[in-house]
């Protein structure tokens, strides 16, 4: 089984520098894209490699990147890094980032080449010091090689590479809010269109992509797309970072053919329950995904089949409830998270998120009224998609409308109890 | 209306080499907040002012942005800030004993400092290391895999 992202990862020694990296093939694709293909070349094969965006939306990258203006007078355009990374339960992106820095850097040189951007940004979660100290490093590495700056290997490109540390709000990982960010403003979302490919940060073109995603390019500029698409198990090209938190033997982190089945990513990769804890549902890629419960676990973990089990892939970073666990204390920890974090900006889910939250705590804390569930079925569609600016409150809704359809006796307990039946 | 403080040499220096970075003076307006925070450990009424004179915006302007993220401080912190993760992960795996270890200890809830000033607790919305929960940070260090026995040799650490 083959592990591109991770192959030259493992955390019982320092990330490679420069020369390691450079030893074991590091900036040859580099080399390969500047000097042997062209931008239209580069946008092709990764279009044709079927790499989807792993940032959460799963949009082809060759296909965003072709709506980049590519001809007439655009003197600036910009390439963005997102490394928000602030979804409740992923933290993936924190692994590719500390155990091997130069695959990233390399990806968005790359990738800038192919949009013909000259500035480029790594927007990182604040929280990511490590990863600021790595990535700082080796982007001095990379300028003072050659591989950043000025005519870079001597092809007449030129690419400047700038680490933003962020200040924590959640919507700074969404693509229009992030710009606003690195504007210096708030963070609230942008009306689209124009999206940001024709008018995004400072109003030029623009691509934002995830870790992750640029992490793939390297690898798909030395191998080619039928080799990427060779590695993926299920409907989907290539591998993934799948992650497991919560009440499991070894939560963690590991890079499988995409498709991989919960079952396997549970039960073999990381151990299986821990002792004493049985399962009973899991988000299967981050807070913001509906809940997958037993009569799931074959289900294969890619973008198709988990939309057709009624959830979204999302990071690929799972988390477990467990039979230990009250599911309205999940649940409410989460709209918590979803309240705290919207920007205020549209009046439903500025609005509706506290709602939601506060109904949720009541019936946690045994005060709730049988009425209160129809309430939240109700703001599971009016907080959902295209009722909202942004994607933040239908990401909300999606753990709770699942939670209500699978765990409705769990509520209703609470609520004819009068009290949380786990506490 | 307090008298105008003025942003010291250094810092203007800082400011400006960000200022520099971008095509106008108010997209380093986060970087500023950062930049001030880091050697005052917060951004006062006052501070704000003149980091907004220096930007040539309004305080007004500068107050939405910096009271928008959750990291700039608007208040004084301790000498060490403690950043509980109370996300999903964390909560799971027994974030609440963890906060309830530390209000007994500290004496202080959320939002609060200690009155000899050693610590702010205040809650973070995740730290990104959910397969190690539950978590937090004090100042730039990461603690993982908490256990309440483990927190009096961590706050022993910071004084």
């Amino acid at each position: 089984m083959e592990t591109p992202l991770t192959r030259h990862i493992s955390f019982d020694r320092p990330p490679y520098n420069l020369s390691d990296y450079e030893k074991t093939g590091g900036y040859q694709a580099l080399r390969k894209a500047l000097t042997a293909m062209g931008p239209a070349d580069i946008t092709k094969t990764v279009q044709e490699s079927d790499l989807k965006g792993r940032g959460g939306a799963g949009f082809n990258t060759g296909m965003k990147w072709s709506f980049v203006p590519m001809t007439g007078d655009h003197p600036i355009k910009y390439l963005i890094c997102n490394a928000d990374e602030m979804e409740p339960g992923t933290f993936k992106d924190r692994m590719l980032m500390e155990g091997n820095p130069h695959q990233l850097i390399e990806g968005m040189i790359i990738s800038a080449f192919a949009i013909q951007a000259n500035i480029s940004y790594i927007f990182l979660r604040w929280a990511y010091k490590k990863a600021a100290r790595l990535l700082r490093h080796a982007i001095d590495e990379a300028y003072a090689a050659g591989y950043l700056g000025k005519n870079i290997l001597g092809t007449g490109y030129n690419l400047e590479m700038y680490l933003h540390t962020g200040v924590g709000r959640y919507i700074c990982g969404e693509e229009t809010a992030l710009l606003n960010a690195l504007e210096g403003k708030r963070a609230t979302p942008r009306t689209k269109p124009p999206f940001p490919q024709i008018s995004g940060l400072f109003g030029k073109p623009t691509i934002v992509n995830n870790v992750e995603t640029f992490c793939n390019i390297p690898h798909i500029i030395n191998n080619g797309p039928d080799w990427f698409k060779s590695l993926g198990g299920g409907s989907d090209a290539g591998t993934k970072i799948y992650g497991i938190s919560g009440r499991v033997k070894r939560p963690g982190l590991w890079e499988l053919p995409m498709g991989v089945t919960m079952r396997e990513l549970i039960e073999v990769h990381a151990g299986g329950m821990a002792n004493g804890y049985g399962f009973r549902g899991a988000l299967p890629g981050g807070a913001s995904t509906d809940f997958l419960v037993k009569e799931h676990l074959d289900v294969k973990l890619d973008f198709k089949s988990v939309a057709a089990a009624g959830s979204r892939l999302g990071t690929g970073t799972m988390i477990i409830l467990d039979d230990h666990t009250c599911p309205v204390g999940f649940v409410h920890n989460l709209e918590h998270f979803f309240a705290q974090e919207s920007c205020g900006w549209c009046t439903p889910c500025r609005e509706g998120l506290p709602w939601t939250e506060k109904i949720l705590l009541s019936i946690e804390r045994g005060e709730g009224r049988l009425e209160d569930l129809q309430l939240l079925d109700m703001h599971t569609r009016f907080l959902g998609p295209g009722n909202t600016f942004c994607a933040l409150a239908p990401g909300a809704m999606e753990p709770l409308q699942s939670a209500l359809k699978y765990f409705r006796e769990d509520f209703e307990k609470h609520i004819n109890q009068k009290k949380c039946p786990w506490r | 209306m307090t008298t105008l403080e003025t942003l010291t040499a250094e810092e203007i220096t800082e400011i400006d080499h960000e200022i520099a970075l971008v095509p106008f003076r108010k997209a380093a307006a986060i970087e500023a907040l950062k930049i001030v925070q880091q050697h005052r450990g917060w951004v006062s009424d006052e501070s704000l002012r003149a980091i907004a004179g220096h930007l040539e915006i309004s305080p007004d302007e500068l107050d939405s942005v910096a009271t928008f993220y959750n990291l700039v401080f608007r208040q004084p912190v301790g000498r060490n800030v403690i950043l509980l993760c109370d996300s999903i992960s964390c909560y799971v795996m027994g974030y609440e004993k963890i906060y309830g270890y530390l209000r007994d200890r500290l004496h202080i809830g959320f939002g609060e400092t200690t009155p000899d000033g050693r610590f702010t607790l205040l809650p973070n919305a995740c730290l990104g290391t959910c397969d190690r929960a539950p978590a937090l940070m004090i100042n730039n260090e990461l603690f993982r895999d908490l256990t309440e026995a483990r927190l009096d040799e961590i706050l022993d650490g910071y004084h």
